[in-house]
């Protein structure tokens, strides 16, 4: 009974964690710019990607793997920002939903071009491929990373947004934007970073996550609606509100496919549906 | 000196110009591109008919796209309801007269067709009520959660649809005990072609007509339209219940004439792929979603048989050049074409 309980909340944790990182930046940028960016699950997918090509073809260490996903998807983000993404800021929402679901299409058949149709794994260094002893349960060491790597960037987040000068524009700019322009924040710049820094916290979820939700071509298709839902119920421009929806959305999902498997998603479903119903905005939205 | 009142002086300085406004007014701007389109997929249809043999099955297929592709246009264009969901309903109504006629015999089209329209009704009454009481990413986001959630009850529920393998043993009728489905597809054909002129004539209507406008004056300015006294919530409500109606419709289309069911009709990529037929041809616009259900569907049919990854690329590249270079869709660029034919013809 606890044995069940425990692997439950373990593998819970670790989803919740993979939806976390992907979908952080997705909250950012909404709650920032109202740029409505269902291609966000693509970006995630660049970064498992580059964490694929890295540590399989060009033989690099997976700790130089992260950190070079985060670059060059941040990199790709930023680009794709300054040539488009910034002509349909202000746009109504159906412009810009259908704008992100053409890049999501391309990327598919990109990645589909690229690598194949069918999924890719990444080289997980031997000190994360054992199983960790919790008295007499067992758990695989790297779902114990990806939740310590998910508490830590909701840690980085939070010293970055809540402690920093940058932080500090952000969330000036999420509040009220007009404001926050007229006593000299130079929005422009900020959203460009913003932009990169979310897609490219995707990319790390993506390549961090590629063990619980696979990388192939259909990624951002397939996991979109969990990203969004983690948006929406968490709140949007918030930090924390998606770290708990996650961890609600996360646990939720795990206990429902493990105790009741026959039901499979109902319990997710049916969880946002009540959520969204009782809180439009989220539980921290700033605005829905 | 306002607007109309410059227009009504000018005509009036020209002998016979009032005569021959209406048709300068058919023959330019916004009822042009309507009236050209009209009179393209008249006859487009008439040649289809007659010596098109081999197009009956995807004549009647791109039929069945158009009366998706308004129902979605007149929530999206004409009433600003963003929806990624909306397949719900075209699958919902498939699926009853799947089950209706698989499990209990209930084979007759006609009011299969009936059944499917009001059994999708009451689903978009139930679930309008609560997506409409959210806006923006909140919406879109009930919208794709609810139609999820019964995608996941039809894949469970293997017994009665048959999940995965679709549901199966399906058998339609004669329509009115006269004509029989062929292989063919000509019966499909007329049968769905019947069904479009009926709903795209109820459409202009219905756009046309005090009830229409006042949808139009809340996707502008909901604000507006509750102070003057329009029941916003009402109208709402009432065009997502009649857009549902109509999707059931044509996914019933789709279930009668191909006689089978699959999870596909009510996958997330179909309430994509509608939207983006509907920004294709030119949101707000009914003969704007009608040529871009028509594009789409004989691109789709030649760029998918290549190789389905390609297709998605073109896909995604075709729409966003429409949705970077014209906003307006296909039918905004046809507008522009008579426009500027119009504007030779009188130099």
């Amino acid at each position: 009974m606890i044995t069940a309980a425990l692997t439950i909340l373990f593998h819970g944790l670790a989803f919740a964690m993979v939806l976390y990182i992907v979908s952080v930046g997705l909250g950012i940028t909404m709650g920032l710019m109202n740029f409505a960016n269902l291609a966000h699950g693509a970006f995630a997918a660049a970064g498992g990607y580059v964490v694929v090509v890295a540590t399989r073809s060009l033989g690099l260490p997976f700790w130089v793997a992260l950190p070079a996903a985060f670059v060059v998807v941040a990199l790709a983000g930023a680009v794709v920002e300054r040539l488009v993404v910034r002509t349909l800021y202000g746009a109504d929402e159906l412009r810009q939903v259908l704008f992100s679901i053409a890049l999501l299409f391309m990327a598919i058949a990109g990645f589909t071009a690229a690598f194949g149709p069918l999924q890719q794994q990444p080289e997980i260094p031997a000190a994360l491929s054992g199983q960790i002893a919790l008295g007499d349960v067992e758990f695989p060491s790297y779902r114990a990373f990806v939740i310590a790597a998910g508490v830590a960037i909701l840690a980085a987040l939070w010293l970055l947004i809540g402690r920093t000068r940058i932080g500090m524009r952000i969330r000036a700019a999420v509040d009220n934007r007009n404001m926050a322009e007229a006593i000299g924040v130079d929005t422009r710049t900020l959203f460009t970073l913003t932009f990169a820094l979310g897609t490219g916290i995707a990319g790390l979820g993506g390549g961090i996550g590629a063990d619980i939700l696979s990388i192939t071509p259909t990624y951002g298709q397939e996991y979109l609606v969990l990203f969004l839902i983690v948006v929406a119920v968490g709140g949007l421009g918030s930090i924390f509100g998606p770290f708990l929806a996650a961890l609600c959305i996360g646990v939720v999902d795990v206990a429902g496919k493990y105790l009741l498997p026959e039901f499979g998603a109902f319990f997710i479903y049916g969880v946002v549906i009540a959520i969204l119903l009782a809180k439009p905005a989220g539980l921290f939205g700033v605005r829905s | 000196m306002s607007g109309i009142e410059r227009v009504k002086s000018i005509s009036a300085s020209y002998p016979g110009a009032a005569a021959s406004s209406t048709w300068r007014g058919l023959a330019m701007g916004r009822t042009g591109g309507d009236l050209a389109i009209a009179v393209l997929l008249g006859l487009g249809a008439l040649a289809t008919l007659l010596f098109g043999e081999a197009y009956w099955l995807l004549g009647s297929q791109v039929a069945i796209t158009m009366i998706f592709a308004l129902s979605v246009d007149l929530l999206v264009g004409f009433a600003g309801i963003v929806t990624l969901g909306h397949a719900v309903f075209f699958g919902l109504g498939a699926y009853t007269v799947g089950i209706a006629s698989a499990h209990l015999g209930w084979t007759e089209p006609l009011s299969g067709l009936l059944l499917a329209g009001v059994v999708a009704a009451l689903l978009g009454a139930v679930t309008g009520v609560l997506v409409l009481r959210t806006r923006g990413l909140g919406q879109l986001m009930l919208t794709m959660a609810f139609a999820s959630l019964v995608y996941e009850i039809a894949n469970r529920a293997k017994p009665v649809t048959g999940g995965a393998d679709g549901l199966q043993g399906m058998v339609i009728a004669p329509i009115l005990g006269l004509f029989e489905f062929d292989i063919f597809g000509l019966t499909a054909f007329l049968y769905t072609l019947a069904v479009l002129v009926a709903v795209v004539g109820l459409a202009v209507l219905m756009t046309r007509s005090p009830y229409g406008r006042s949808l139009v004056g809340i996707r502008e300015n909901r604000v507006r339209m509750q102070a003057i006294g329009t029941n916003v919530q009402h109208r709402l409500l009432s065009i997502y219940v009649m857009s549902a109606a109509l999707a059931g419709i044509a996914g019933a289309l789709l279930a009668q004439t191909s006689q089978f069911v699959g999870l596909n009709v009510l996958h997330f990529s179909l309430s994509g792929e509608i939207l983006i037929i509907v920004a294709l041809g030119g949101a707000g616009r009914l003969w704007g979603a009608l040529l871009g259900a028509l594009v789409f569907t004989l691109f789709k049919d030649r760029l998918s048989a290549l190789d389905p990854a390609y297709w998605y690329f073109w896909l995604g590249l075709l729409l966003a050049v429409i949705v970077l270079f014209a906003p307006k869709g296909l039918i905004g660029l046809v507008d522009r074409l008579l426009s500027i034919l119009h504007r030779k013809e009188s130099l």
